[in-house]
């Protein structure tokens, strides 16, 4: 590709790093593999990058090849275990490539759009789902029209890109309008934005018009070198590319905010309820997964007991697992469960309950190390003493300093205390250093089980979930209640003033004069040594924060969210 | 029970090639010692120990062990983790002596009331009253101690203090400690010990000149930890008494992930280790793999089931198509004539080892002294080409014969000596006429050596000859002769015997060192899974959870998720959509955008059956599901809450940051 691309190709762009990259895992991966296993698999891969040398600019065979890679990958990763880690490095560390903003939605058009592609397949497969009789619904119209839409453009389209026909059209050229019709369909539906979507139709095609004009110039020489010179190029371009993306510091996003969704926040139990209705797809797959693990719970218990200790990786909740692990193979013997993923679980509590529940001892210790010692001193005199750790999350936030992991591992490398432990975060096993892996003696066992991790996220500070709303509004009315009538009004004032002025980001607060002002205007207070004593009294609450402005004035604010207080005013209201 | 037997066996093994190395190590000590009591400075040994630092605290126990026996019953372990400050560092050095001086007097309850009392008190005090505890400590300690130890050649047993990794000290606090404790050198007769992992410069850039001039410093170099494996392999896998085998690839992956990742002999025990449990676990025929007198009993009592196991096993049924038909009937058949011929399969099995370790040694002493190593420079490579396929076959091999076929006389005949050698050691008794075969080509070595002897005679008188003559063309004719018989006798006497050597070694090799997987009934003893063993001892979580993400039919065996080109297809799970999604996002995420797209991806897959009356239920079945799904990154880690633009997320990985 040719250097000088304007921001318009940047679709365009994105076509071509896959093929890079497909070409770069090759070639490590052949180079991999050749110098570690000897296996088939090598031979069709070098098979296979001769074949990718001998490309021409033909993209339809670029595009079979990198089919047949990935089959061949595909291949590998079926068997997990099997020997050759399916995906090289190169594929999951791949370089940052710049972004546009829309990408995003493009690919989640593309991806909408795959099943039209293959229509055919799919309802031979599931006819399930031919069999309900699509009713005209509103949502179905927009699909339609969408679908019209889309088709208008393409056929508006086919008039430019006929001059140059190029194989990606396909692939590239329906998202993008798509996109644009899609997002902007419910704002409003006018000629404007028809001409705009033209508009985006051309500045694609002007940037793809450049690629392919010159690769028609360099058709001429042989076909190797021109192999080698597309190459090349990509290199370069790579390079370029990561420089790219790592020059500009600013991030170009859109602004659009959750609040402007106008969709309310969910709460904890509200979301709960909804995905519970909500069914779980592929259970079958799933649970066919997680017998194929629990069919390993007796090797389980024989490592365990030989002194190496166990922890399970892969994607999806395992705390099902385990527990099913527990009740089957740990019921009659003593265990210990660490929720890890509990925000404020710490390695004490935990130590703290292996002395006071299973060595029955009452009294405190000085620090965690005296404790520790203490444990290892009792399980070392009592060699009948066994116990099961299982800790779900090892590597949670509370659980993944260096301390907590430290006395972790000194706990484990006990011989009568065999752990079981769960790890989700990709960075976990950054955790370990060599001295703590021996001590931990781990066997890494894969268990992927695509089952949604609902336990685990349920304590996140999620941004989409409603921070315990609820909670806030019932204590302030509760506290509020317990005061006078006067110092309701004056909470009143502050709340209606601060969401008055929730559109300003920079809203500092109240300061205390202009309420003062206030306060006496609505002959709630006669002095401000009166104010002062309430504002004390709901401080006390944790009913209103004051802060400092820059120019030592103070500001009162109350600390919590618009939409509570809302609710806490309409409330308010009624009781009014 | 013969899994654990075997795990104990070998676990004694590698202790005491671990005790036999520190006590080398000490042997050098102990010498010294003597010379240091007198220096002012602290003794101080330090000891260079290579970078497996999972391997050193067994080392370091050992040593401490031994010390303790035969030196002084004052020895403090500190580990740089313990001591962030001098305090602490203090506080556990004498917590460590004292439980020592406990251990020695712990009749003397007067004594021990005291100690407690120090302790606690000692603990609580700042830093300088720590130096007087210490003095006074040993000044009390002292005529009790002559007491106890009036039989030791010390009077004052020196206190051995080891730093166990000196590198993750803080300089700070190793300089004082060192300052201190040389002031204290007359009363406490202090030892230290430094263990070091890198190299023994680091002493000179982690103390200023001020400091290390107080040390008297000895440097020991402990094993490295390669020739350590090779011990370990030697001892484990080379031999023939050790009924149970590693294949090919198993070996190669334990010693892979040995020189690529820790160089850790105890991880590589573990290995083995994990190796033995796997094999007695998945194999069901595993209780023949033992002593052979135990498996004779066995195969006898072995029942109907696992003769059917047996006959199931490829290499058997290899056995058996390679007999005569009777025969294959019968072997087929009849349990009884089965377990005969078992045992002597296993019998057959046990012979070949044998023979397998000392021609393979043989073949060693060849090949590690030739140029280039064209078969590797120790055993165990030359190990492994061997299991793989049939060396002869390889061009390595080819080459390192060629090679042999040039080496000169005096390395032939030590190397053949060194053969004879492991021959009459090996306890096989097939090797008698190797022996003497091998023999025999030393005499005629030497007898070749006598011989030359005369010919250099000769070829000195024929060159006085020579002298003699000063006729040109004479000389240039005699010359010529004396160059053609020289090739022609060469040819005739050394290089033809060496040849020969070579050749019989040649077929020595291929006689003996065929693959194990060649021979019958090699499952029962060999574990060749190597996948397994990768898959647990050196996992790749990041890529199981990329594989699951990106191709999610990998783990679901679902048609509907097959994809093609590289992208999963729309109907894959929630967090696999919203991963890819988020794939093609520079450093944040605008949630609303993500969103948006989600319910785009989701929509096309309900769109069809969406139901018009519930479309807002739908909305939000749609946003929860979303909720999760983000939330799920954030657990995995791929993205976090940002606060520099509202209702953002910021991306953690690959090409995010």
């Amino acid at each position: 590709m040719s250097q000088p691309e304007g921001k318009g190709s940047g679709a365009l762009q994105v076509k071509f790093v896959p093929d890079e990259e497909v070409l770069k895992h090759i070639a490590d991966g052949a180079g991999i593999k050749v110098r570690k296993d000897k296996t088939q698999l090598t031979v069709s891969v070098k098979r296979f990058v001769k074949k990718l040398e001998n490309i021409s600019d033909d993209e339809a065979q670029e595009i079979l090849e990198e089919k047949n890679y990935v089959a061949a990958l595909g291949i590998c990763a079926q068997d997990p275990v099997g020997n050759g880690s399916g995906v090289s490095g190169g594929e999951v560390y791949s370089f940052q490539t710049p972004k546009h903003s829309s990408k995003m939605a493009e690919l989640a058009a593309e991806l909408a759009q795959t099943p039209g592609q293959s229509v055919a397949p799919d309802h031979s497969e599931c006819p399930e789902k031919t069999a309900k009789t699509p009713q005209s619904s509103s949502k179905y119209m927009f699909l339609l029209l969408m679908h019209v839409f889309s088709l208008q453009l393409q056929s508006k389209k086919k008039e430019y890109v006929a001059t140059t026909p190029y194989r990606l059209r396909k692939r590239l050229a329906a998202p993008d309008p798509y996109l644009e019709s899609e997002s902007e369909y419910s704002a409003s539906c006018s000629e404007e934005e028809d001409e705009e979507d033209q508009k985006e139709v051309r500045t694609v095609l002007s940037g793809r018009k450049t690629p392919a004009k010159t690769k028609a110039l360099s058709t001429p020489p042989p076909r190797n070198t021109l192999a080698k010179k597309i190459k090349e190029d990509k290199m370069s371009n790579l390079v370029e590319e990561y420089f790219e993306a790592h020059s500009s510091s600013k991030v170009l996003t859109s602004d659009r905010t959750l609040q402007k969704l106008r969709k309310r926040r969910l709460n904890q139990q509200t979301l709960h309820d909804i995905l519970k209705k909500a069914p779980l797809a592929y259970a079958a797959e799933i649970k066919e997964l997680n017998q194929q693990h629990e069919s390993l719970f007796s090797k389980w218990m024989l490592q365990l007991h030989l002194g190496f200790n166990i922890v399970l990786y892969g994607l999806g909740s395992k705390r099902d697992l385990l527990e099913k692990f527990r009740t089957s193979a740990l019921q009659d013997s003593v265990h210990l469960v660490v929720n890890g993923y509990f925000p404020s679980i710490t390695v004490r509590s935990i130590l703290n309950s292996i002395t006071e529940e299973v060595l029955d001892h009452i009294g405190t210790f000085r620090s965690p190390l005296d404790q520790l010692e203490f444990i290892i001193k009792r399980f070392k005199e009592d060699s009948s003493l066994e116990l099961y750790v299982l800790i779900h999350n090892l590597d949670s936030q509370m659980l993944r300093g260096e301390r907590s992991q430290q006395i972790l591992a000194q706990l484990s490398s006990l011989p009568s205390i065999y752990l079981i432990a769960s790890i989700d975060h990709i960075n976990a096993p950054l955790m370990w250093d060599q001295a703590k892996l021996s001590l931990y003696n781990w066997l890494w066992y894969e268990t992927t089980t695509f089952s949604p991790y609902v336990e685990e996220t349920s304590y996140e500070n999620s941004l989409l979930v409603q921070q315990s709303g609820s909670l806030a509004l019932s204590s302030l009315t509760h506290v509020l209640r317990s005061l006078t009538l006067n110092a309701r009004g004056i909470f009143r004032l502050l709340a209606q003033y601060q969401l008055e002025n929730k559109d300003n980001p920079s809203y500092p607060g109240l300061s205390f004069q202009d309420f003062y002002q206030q306060c006496r205007e609505a002959f709630l207070v006669n002095s401000d040594l009166t104010l002062r004593a309430q504002l004390t009294e709901f401080r006390d609450h944790k009913l209103i924060r004051t802060k400092r402005g820059a120019d030592g004035v103070e500001y009162l604010l109350i600390p919590v969210d618009d939409s509570t207080l809302t609710d806490f005013l309409e409330k308010e209201d009624e009781d009014i | 029970q013969q899994v654990q037997e075997d795990l104990n066996k070998q676990l004694f093994d590698n202790l005491v090639s671990f005790l036999r190395r520190s006590h080398s190590e000490f042997q050098e000590k102990t010498t010294e010692w003597t010379c240091r009591m007198k220096s002012r400075e602290i003794p101080t040994a330090a000891l260079v120990l290579g970078v497996n630092v999972t391997d050193h605290d067994l080392t370091f126990r050992s040593l401490s062990e031994v010390l303790q026996n035969n030196i002084t019953p004052y020895i403090a372990l500190l580990e740089a983790k313990d001591c962030p400050g001098i305090k602490n560092l203090m506080q556990k050095l004498m917590g460590q002596l004292m439980n020592c001086y406990v251990d020695v007097d712990s009749l003397e309850d007067e004594d021990y009331v005291q100690v407690s009392q120090n302790r606690i008190r000692c603990s609580m005090t700042s830093l300088t009253n720590w130096y007087e505890t210490v003095t006074k400590k040993t000044d009390s300690e002292t005529p009790s101690k002559k007491r106890t130890s009036s039989s030791r050649d010390w009077q004052f047993p020196p206190v051995v203090v080891i730093f166990k990794d000196m590198e993750s000290f803080t300089t700070k606090v190793l300089q004082d400690f060192i300052v201190i404790s040389s002031q204290h050198i007359r009363e406490l007769p202090l030892v230290l010990i430094f263990g070091i992992a890198t190299s023994p410069m680091i002493i000179h850039s982690l103390l200023p000149h001020s400091v290390s001039s107080l040390l008297c410093i000895e440097l020991f170099q402990s094993l490295s930890c390669k020739e350590h494996l090779s011990t370990i392999i030697d001892k484990l896998v080379l031999t023939a008494q050790f009924p149970f085998k590693l294949g090919e690839k198993v070996l190669q992956v334990l010693i892979n992930i040995f020189l690529y990742h820790d160089l850790s002999v105890q991880n590589f025990i573990k290995g083995f280790q994990l190796c033995i449990v796997e094999h007695f676990y998945s194999q069901p025929l595993s209780v023949l793999c033992c002593q052979p007198v135990d498996a004779k009993k066995r195969v006898n009592s072995l029942s109907h089931d696992q003769c059917e196991n047996i006959r199931k096993l490829p290499s058997f049924r290899r056995y058996v198509e390679s007999q005569v038909s009777e025969k294959q009937i019968a072997l087929l058949t009849a349990d009884n004539f089965l377990k005969e011929v078992t045992q002597k399969l296993l019998e057959d099995l046990r012979v070949y080892h044998e023979n397998y370790v000392s021609v393979l040694r043989c073949l060693h002493v060849f090949t590690s002294s030739l140029p280039k190593y064209p078969l590797g420079k120790q055993i165990r490579e030359l190990h492994c080409a061997c299991l793989e396929n049939r060396v002869w076959e390889t061009e390595e091999y080819e080459s390192s014969l060629q090679l042999a076929r040039m080496l000169n006389k005096s390395d032939l005949v030590t190397m053949l000596q060194q053969c004879v050698e492991i021959f009459v050691s090996s306890s096989g008794n097939e090797f008698d006429k190797t022996v003497e075969k091998l023999k025999e080509f030393l005499t005629q070595f030497q007898k070749l050596e006598a011989e030359a002897f005369q010919e250099q005679d000769v070829s000195i008188s024929s060159q006085k000859e020579l002298q003699k003559k000063t006729d040109l063309y004479h000389l240039q004719k005699t010359l010529l002769e004396l160059k053609e018989s020289r090739r022609s006798k060469k040819l005739t006497k050394f290089e033809m015997l060496r040849f020969e050597v070579v050749d019989y070694i040649d077929s020595l090799v291929r006689n003996y060192l065929v693959p194990a997987d060649h021979k019958t009934l090699h499952e029962i003893v060999y574990f060749n899974t190597a996948s397994v063993l990768r898959g647990h001892l050196n996992a790749a979580p990041r890529i199981a959870l990329h594989t699951a993400l990106n191709n999610p039919y990998c783990y679901l065996k679902n048609q509907a998720l097959k994809s093609d080109g590289g992208r999963i297809s729309n109907k894959a799970p929630d967090i696999c959509i919203v991963y890819k999604l988020h794939l093609e996002c520079g450093r944040l995420i605008n949630l609303v955008d993500w969103l948006e797209a989600f319910s785009t991806v989701v929509m096309a897959v309900e769109g069809p059956n969406a139901d018009a009356a519930s479309s807002d239920q739908v909305d939000d079945i749609i946003h929860a599901r979303f909720i999760r799904a983000v939330s799920e990154l954030e657990l995995l880690g791929f993205i976090k809450p940002s606060k520099r633009k509202t209702d953002h997320v910021a991306r953690l990985t690959w090409g995010g940051c």
